[in-house]
């Protein structure tokens, strides 16, 4: 069955209950047992719970992965996956990656002994050079967040291999309607589902798919330990997302190509960063990677204070952090997703203090666009 | 703080609004996502104070905000949220009183044909039952005074289109309420206010929630006092819906272009490969050039939306066929994001007597599609299989 078609069937079980149409939501924290040695399927809502499973399930199979874990948060999603290694360990990095992930590194996995060294991955050589006897993991966003960076995942994914190391990467901004890593050789895919997966912007929630079922295993063990998992409600509320994902994330992409292609030509904007340009570094390895170039841009008004300004005039899409969703939304990396990153941090990697980041949503491109123009005129007009 | 129009807002297009249905309607913390107030009763600041809330069965935010999102896209003055369809259908009758007649499309979903004839004939409201496809069969029913019009277009399960300005000219000449039940079509491709219709009534159970979990009703109303008799009516009879259920059709409101644009282009191919196939000897879908009333449904539709009928040649093979399919899921309702199938005669228009059935041409071989978002092509495999 085609990816579009699993999605709207995803997390259906023909055979349970009473046929409903959508999986029933399971609430209950413990289930009886009939016997004291021999438990049921389920015994304790945290190590299993109905609902979790349909959409651990339905993002196995969407990811093309033998095991799918669904998580509070994208975060938690992250954190699960960096406590499978151990102090004394080592990771290699992608030099711009949302800024929660770089806090957690360098400041809870750090002081517990897991070091990591940020490298340009778009560069495979720089990625090599990094590794060291302690490194255990290659981390990656493509595209990165938030300059929609591009690297060669079958690349890193073969090197990752040769050196025996874990590949992980987070593909928030693609979903597997766009880009499955584990086809190119990635051992874990991760996803804040608050994002795309989910849709309507109402729900967090993170989801771990692994490729093969040992590591799954260990991930599990991580997951029912630590217990950061996605309650019921909101596991069902991702797959109910789920059932329109191709449609929504077409018809965003597709305004996003105009949007940009516009801006790019706009006085007032500096730099347009999209995979979908032509122009866009990695453009051409996105396009043999990817089905599309997403729904996410990002560009740099001419001044820190033109952006300011920009934002202020905005009227259509929101000011507000997140992304993937049906509305609109237009960020600043500077005190949103990129505010864990320290300024020295963040300057060095060209995520500057003129530029915002915009999520494509629903709305008409028409719309957006005549909005967006009387932003950009009364940009510096102060 | 309410999500009233502003002239600026009226110039956004239909796909804008419905992707930002109730997300600026929290001022306080700026929620994107409408809060769900579930809540039955409202705090007042002191005597004869209020926040313009008091009870929910009343008035609730989150019903409000589906409420006024459903008026501001469908054109009307007013929108009113129920339990279900039947309910929203429901307060409509208890407009008449008895000797009313009211003057009704004969081949249309068997709840209403039942709401009519075993709850509100008994009460002396009387429904004619006509052809509402042909126009001057609909006049010749206008012998004496006739209450209102409740039509559906296209209908249920055969997909007959009627000429809805021409009817709703009729209605006005005689002083008769016109209502439209648009369930099939939904604001986004038919617009009965602006065709000449006093109410719009929607099943929100199928396209509007979209993803087949939750059951509500709407009605939309294009002139105030229309709009106040019915307010009135929810209130007093209270079969309001909850919430949750609003916040959960809001929700699917959102993504109504994405999904019914694509779930219309899927029915095209599906109605197209059925037409010439030879199991099937009659094909029910206005997109097809040779379906009766194809000009007329462009005419008055953006649309022809995603629900196609079609007859089998041997109708001794509908079981089988119920049974084998593994794509289309064999379920009543329709409009949502999973294909279904069903078999009016003994599902939805069960409550139909036989003859009345057979007349109509709802037979034992006569099979009804709600096309979803799954890939055509998968679709296409599944019913070649079992055809």
């Amino acid at each position: 069955m085609d990816l579009t078609t699993r999605l709207v069937h995803g997390g259906e079980n023909p055979e349970d209950g009473f046929g409903d149409l959508t999986p029933p939501i399971h609430l209950s924290s413990t289930y009886a047992q009939a016997d004291p040695e021999r438990f049921g399927p389920y015994d304790y809502a945290r190590s299993g719970n109905p609902t979790r499973a349909a959409l651990e399930e339905a993002m196995a199979s969407l990811e093309g992965g033998a095991r799918g874990l669904a998580f509070a948060s994208g975060m938690a999603a992250i954190a699960s996956t960096l406590l499978l290694f151990s102090p004394g360990d080592h990771l290699v990095a992608c030099r711009d990656l949302y800024g929660g992930a770089y806090r957690a590194l360098t400041t809870l996995f750090a002081r517990w002994g897991l070091d990591t060294t940020f490298v340009d991955t778009s560069d495979l050589g720089a990625v090599e050079r990094a590794v060291t006897g302690r490194t255990r993991a290659v981390y990656v966003e493509s595209p990165s967040n938030p300059l929609l960076t591009v690297t060669d995942l079958a690349g890193v994914a073969a090197l990752a291999k040769a050196h025996g190391l874990v590949s992980i990467v987070d593909n928030t901004f693609m979903t597997p309607f766009l880009q499955r890593p584990l086809a190119l050789g990635f051992d874990i895919v991760l996803h804040s589902a608050t994002k795309f997966l989910g849709g309507h912007s109402d729900v967090v929630a993170g989801v771990a798919v692994m490729a093969d079922a040992a590591t799954g295993r260990r991930l599990y063990a991580v997951q029912n330990a630590f217990g950061a998992v996605l309650p019921p409600q909101d596991s069902w509320l991702v797959l109910r997302g789920l059932r329109t994902l191709a449609v929504r994330l077409a018809a965003e992409q597709a305004t996003a190509q105009e949007l940009a292609a516009w801006l790019a030509k706009r006085p007032e904007v500096a730099r347009v960063h999209y995979p979908g340009l032509p122009g866009h570094p990695g453009h051409d390895i996105h396009a043999r990677q990817a089905d599309g170039p997403g729904a996410v841009l990002s560009f740099e008004l001419r001044s820190p204070d033109a952006a300011k300004a920009f934002m202020r005039s905005i009227r259509l899409p929101k000011l507000a952090v997140s992304l993937g969703g049906v509305e609109s939304i237009l960020s600043y990396p500077a005190t949103m997703s990129h505010a864990a990153m320290p300024p020295a941090e963040r300057a060095s990697r060209g995520i500057s203090d003129a530029l915002v980041r915009l999520s494509v949503g629903l709305e008409s491109a028409r719309d957006l666009k005549s909005d967006l123009e009387q932003a950009l005129g009364n940009d510096g007009r102060r | 703080m309410s999500a009233s129009v502003t002239d600026k807002e009226a110039r956004v297009h239909l796909d804008t609004r419905l992707a930002q249905c109730g997300s600026r309607w929290d001022s306080r913390t700026g929620a994107v996502s409408m809060p769900v107030y579930q809540t039955a009763t409202f705090r007042h600041a002191g005597l004869g104070k209020s926040t313009g809330y008091d009870y929910s069965r009343t008035g609730n935010p989150t019903r409000a905000v589906l409420e006024e999102t459903m008026a501001a896209i469908d054109g009307g003055c007013r929108g009113l949220a129920f339990a279900s369809g039947m309910a929203a259908i429901d307060c409509l009758a208890r407009l008449f009183a008895p000797g009313d007649r009211i003057v009704v499309t004969e081949d249309l979903y068997g709840g209403t044909y039942r709401l009519f004839e075993r709850v509100y004939k008994p009460l002396g409201i009387e429904a004619v039952y006509v052809d509402t496809a042909d126009t001057a069969a609909v006049e010749a029913a206008f012998t004496r005074k006739v209450k209102a019009l409740f039509v559906e277009s296209p209908t249920n399960p055969l997909l007959k289109v009627a000429d809805l300005r021409a009817l709703g000219r009729l209605a006005q000449r005689h002083g008769a309420l016109f209502i439209v039940d648009n369930t099939f079509m939904t604001p986004l491709l038919q617009r009965p206010l602006a065709l000449g219709a006093d109410v719009a009534v929607y099943s929100a159970t199928k396209y509007l929630g979209g993803h087949d979990d939750v059951v509500g009703g709407l009605l939309v109303a294009r002139e105030p006092d229309v709009a106040e008799k019915l307010a009135f009516l929810q209130n007093a009879a209270g079969a309001i819906l909850g919430p949750q259920d609003c916040w959960l059709i809001l929700r699917g409101l959102k993504t109504l272009g994405v999904r019914l644009r694509r779930q219309q282009a899927n029915a095209l191919d599906v109605a197209a490969f059925l037409a010439v196939h030879p199991a099937v000897v009659k094909v029910h879908y206005p997109g097809l050039p040779d379906h009766p009333g194809h000009g007329r449904q462009l005419l008055q539709a953006t649309g022809c939306g995603a629900m196609v009928s079609f007859e089998l040649a041997d109708p001794s093979r509908a079981a089988d066929i119920l049974a084998g399919v593994q794509v289309f899921l064999f379920a009543e309702s329709l409009g949502g994001v999973e294909s279904l199938i069903t078999l009016p005669a003994v599902q939805t228009h069960a409550d139909i007597d036989p003859e009345t059935r057979a007349r109509l041409g709802v037979t034992d071989g006569l099979l009804r599609l709600s096309i979803g978002l799954e890939d055509p092509n998968d679709l296409i495999a599944d019913l070649e299989a079992v055809l």
